[in-house]
């Protein structure tokens, strides 16, 4: 109990932390950042995927190390949020999405040019450490289909169908026939993982990397179908960026080898 | 100038910023107006889940106002008139809803109610009963959030009633139930219907503890609120028709309200 | 039906220690200046306050005993209080006001209306029982708060100036009510008041409370004719001057000498009237034996008279015509000799 209150504490700080939000637009961007070779200045702002947010930290923490001058901004949330947020004119120099339908959007909206791919993440099914449901000792030859570790009368949670978590979620469990049995959709990833770590309900379908980054507090079995219903990330530069030098610098280091190892550390596949 | 108009007017160092204030609240309003797509409204509104979000949302803020007010006007009394200990404490205490992020006060609950919750878990296995993810624990978020508005406008009307009334039908043989019941509560009535409005209002509105402690599923947890928030997110269009939906009722039921208490009050 | 009290009350500033007694039917006015305790005193003895110490009782029961811890709350006593706003309560109407002690007291609604309507008629409010106490005027507010009181017919009334927020016509009218209704009272009255003109009027005896003591008790024709404290003396109109008896002299302690008609020995408080005072722009010849150089200090008009305010060795109020006032040009300040006939000066032992 004590040990899931700290946690869900932490959980509650990072979430205020990230929520910083991006005011670095209203300071003025350092001159001195000619075209070319320079290294860049001033601050950049990057909106990404909540699920990113590991990932995310360091990489800027790198860059930031590599380039001084350099001061780099979050915006984690749900990718719909930040889509929306977009739309309504946010000044951002980077968008990473958790999903290509959030960015089409962007991109459709006239506010990026095309988007590179730069992981992908699987759904995998979350259980809490008393695992009341038996979800780890249901076992099956090879890796289950989702069908197998889910009883029908579990506690479930699942993305809400709006956010790209959920839309993945719908897909899996239709495919399965499970489609009635979630029993709330959560407005994004990290409060489904909540709920979970909680003992509120018996399992949640949360992505893989979610797991990762939680640690022992909540178990988690992996599942055929979630091959299928795979969600992968674009980023891109938005036309309007405020400071395009840094967030192509950025970009860059995200599809460097380096990049690659740090999402593939953090549970995430490759596009 | 003539000294009627002078002694009628509003300074201008109120004038000014009075009427920024009232555009910093009506004009997201408008926008929203102007915003709303009365095209496809028609479509819009009776998309299902509309109704049913709309139902949900109705009854259990009326719920949430009926528990505040058979458990917040007794408190706003203690409040008021006891004499026991650490009253300033003890107001201090229940009035924290009112400045706690709502998301913590669900979480706070899942701590007490949930399953794995102090109350809760004893309630499962005593009863078998769950709250999370239920009607009822939606009703109980927004009991949560709201009651404080209640509690804190009915201590106000006691604190202003006065209490010479009481000592009067003291004197006329009522014992201090009688004389609540039947001397007190009347004294205070226009009070407690500001509050329970109040209660209502903000419990109609409620967002935060009730995703997280009641969670999102439609026709059982989906209010309005949260529906907008998640439309928002796929369909903003959706979401400024729904607000819309939501602002017209809760615009409508204080209007009705208030002029019902104006009528009592004048006849 | 008798009230038997001691009461004892300490609250800040105020210390209260008071004994009454009130036989049947019999109507004790407790006289006393603002923050006296009089109040207080009332609320102990309806049982909104219990006492730090003394006793209360009426015939046989005993209502408060701090040394035996007994106190019987207000709502098991049979009292009935008017209180100075008379505090009808605004969301019933006036019947239903009046009845409110009989419901509380679980008689039915047929009989209470009766008795309603009955009481409502004897206080001269016949066909207002419908009406809002928000539409009634001050007199017939306190009427309908007296009508309340009385209508469980309790052993105990209490009336807490009941007179004091109505204009001075209303109170007059209501005042020759209330006395009428207190006569026909079969219990104790205990009637607070810093108006003697109530006092005067509606008691069979007055007590006079002074920060919290008993300074002075008796009828309403003895306390004003005897005061014993400058505030009595003041209620009375008269000008109290202590001193010592020395024959047909009395030696005032603050001063002077007044010449008295009776000899007198001892300490003895002389009293002087206002409309004994003559004043004079000259020194006057002749008989008056007391005759005293002052100033005047204040003049307030009082129906065809002004009643001026006299320092000087002796200080003296005077009662002089409107005419003679203008005639003798008198403004603050005026130097004028004061005369008093020896004769016009009651003497009494302290």
């Amino acid at each position: 109990m004590t040990a899931r209150l700290a946690l869900l504490a932490a959980a509650v700080l990072v979430g205020a932390a990230a929520c910083g939000g991006p005011d670095g637009a209203d300071q003025p961007v350092r001159s001195g950042a000619p075209a070319g070779d320079a290294a860049p200045t001033g601050t950049l702002t990057i909106f990404a995927a909540a699920s990113l947010s590991d990932v995310f930290a360091r990489l800027g923490a790198e860059l930031e190390e590599q380039n001084p001058e350099l001061d780099v901004r979050f915006n984690f949330a749900g990718s719909s949020a930040l889509a929306a947020q977009l739309e309504q004119g946010a000044p951002t120099d980077v968008f990473a999405s958790a999903d290509e339908d959030q960015m089409t959007r962007v991109v459709d909206a006239g506010l990026a040019p095309e988007a590179e791919l730069f992981a992908s993440n699987r759904l995998v099914l979350a259980f809490p450490p008393d695992d009341p449901a038996g979800i780890d000792r249901s076992d099956s030859a090879g890796i289950p289909s989702l069908a197998d570790l889910l009883d029908r009368d579990v506690t479930l949670a699942v993305c809400a169908p709006e956010v790209p978590c959920g839309a993945a979620a719908a897909e899996v469990l239709d495919r399965t026939g499970l489609s009635d049995v979630p029993d709330t959709y959560e407005d994004d990833v990290r409060a489904v993982l909540t709920k979970v770590q909680l003992g509120e309900v018996d399992a949640g379908l949360v992505y893989r990397t979610d797991v990762s980054s939680a640690g022992d507090a909540v178990g988690a079995r992996a599942f055929r179908e979630a091959e299928a219903a795979r969600n992968r990330y674009p980023v891109a530069v938005l036309d309007d960026a405020p400071n395009p030098d840094a967030a192509r610098a950025f970009v860059d280091l995200l599809l460097s080898d380096e990049g690659r190892q740090v999402l593939t550390e953090a549970g995430f596949f490759e596009p | 100038m003539s000294r009627s108009r002078e002694g009628a007017g509003i300074p201008p160092p109120l004038l000014v910023p009075a009427a920024l204030g009232v555009a910093f609240l009506v004009l997201p309003l408008v926008g929203l107006l102007v915003r709303t797509p009365w095209s496809s409204l028609g479509r819009q509104l009776t998309a299902p889940g509309v109704g049913e979000a709309l139902r949900l949302s109705i009854v259990s803020a009326s719920l949430a106002t009926l528990l505040s007010l058979l458990l917040g006007v007794p408190l706003a009394w203690v409040l008021a008139r006891s004499r026991i200990r650490g009253r300033s404490v003890l107001r201090a205490l229940v009035t924290v809803p009112l400045v706690l992020p709502p998301v913590v006060g669900g979480v706070a609950l899942f701590l007490v109610l949930g399953r794995q919750g102090i109350v809760g878990s004893w309630l499962d296995e005593a009863f078998g009963v769950t709250i999370p993810f239920t009607t009822t624990a939606v009703v109980l978020a927004e009991t949560f959030v709201a009651m404080p508005f209640l509690v804190v406008s009915v201590e106000g009307a006691l604190r202003a009633a006065d209490a010479r009334f009481e000592d009067v039908a003291a004197t006329l043989g009522a014992d201090r139930w009688t004389t609540f019941r039947r001397v007190t509560l009347p004294l205070v009535a226009p009070g407690v219907a500001a509050g329970a409005v109040l209660c209502w209002a903000r419990a109609l509105g409620e967002f935060g503890a009730t995703i997280t402690f009641a969670g999102n599923f439609p026709g059982t947890t989906q209010t309005m609120p949260l529906a907008v928030y998640l439309a928002l997110q796929r369909d903003p269009e959706a979401a400024i028709v729904l607000s819309l939906v939501l602002l017209a009722v809760s615009l409508a039921t204080l209007l009705l309200l208030r002029d019902r208490w104006l009528g009592r009050a004048q006849g | 039906m008798t009230l038997d009290a001691r009461v004892v009350v300490q609250r800040g500033s105020l210390s209260l220690d008071v004994e009454l007694a009130v036989q049947d039917g019999e109507v004790l006015a407790v006289l006393g200046p603002n923050g006296a305790g009089k109040s207080t005193l009332l609320r102990v003895l309806a049982g909104l306050l219990p006492p730090d110490g003394g006793r209360v009782s009426v015939d046989d029961a005993v209502w408060d005993d701090v040394p035996v811890r007994t106190h019987l709350p207000a709502h098991r006593r049979s009292v009935g209080v008017v209180f100075q706003d008379a505090l009808l309560f605004p969301h019933l109407t006036v019947a239903e006001n009046v009845a409110f002690g009989l419901r509380t007291r679980g008689v039915r609604t047929a009989e209470r209306r009766a008795a309603a309507g009955e009481w409502l008629t004897r206080v001269g409010l016949d066909g207002l029982g419908d009406r809002r106490p928000g539409h009634l005027s001050g007199g017939q507010a306190q009427r309908a708060a007296l009508a309340r009181a009385l209508v469980g017919e309790p052993a105990l009334l209490l009336l807490d100036e009941p007179l004091s927020a109505l204009d001075a016509r209303t109170r007059l009218v209501v005042r020759a009510e209330v006395r009428r209704h207190l006569a026909a009272f079969a219990g104790s009255t205990v009637l607070v008041t810093h108006d003697p003109v109530d006092a005067m009027a509606l008691a069979d005896r007055v007590v006079v409370v002074e920060e919290g003591r008993v300074v002075q008790a008796g009828t309403p024709e003895e306390v004003n004719r005897r005061p014993r404290t400058d505030y009595v003396a003041r209620l009375a109109g008269l000008s109290l001057l202590p001193g010592t008896g020395e024959g047909r002299a009395v030696r005032l302690d603050a001063g002077g000498v007044v010449a008295v008609a009776e000899e007198t020995s001892g300490p003895v408080f002389a009293a002087v009237r206002p409309e004994s005072v003559a004043l004079y722009l000259a020194r006057p010849e002749g008989s008056p034996r007391n005759v005293w150089p002052v100033r005047l200090v204040g003049a307030t008009p009082h129906g065809a008279t002004v009643r001026c305010e006299l320092a000087g060795e002796v200080p003296l109020v005077a009662d002089v015509t409107a005419g003679a006032f203008a005639e003798l040009g008198l403004v603050p300040g005026a130097e004028v000799w004061a005369t008093v006939k020896a004769a016009e000066v009651a003497v009494y032992q302290r």
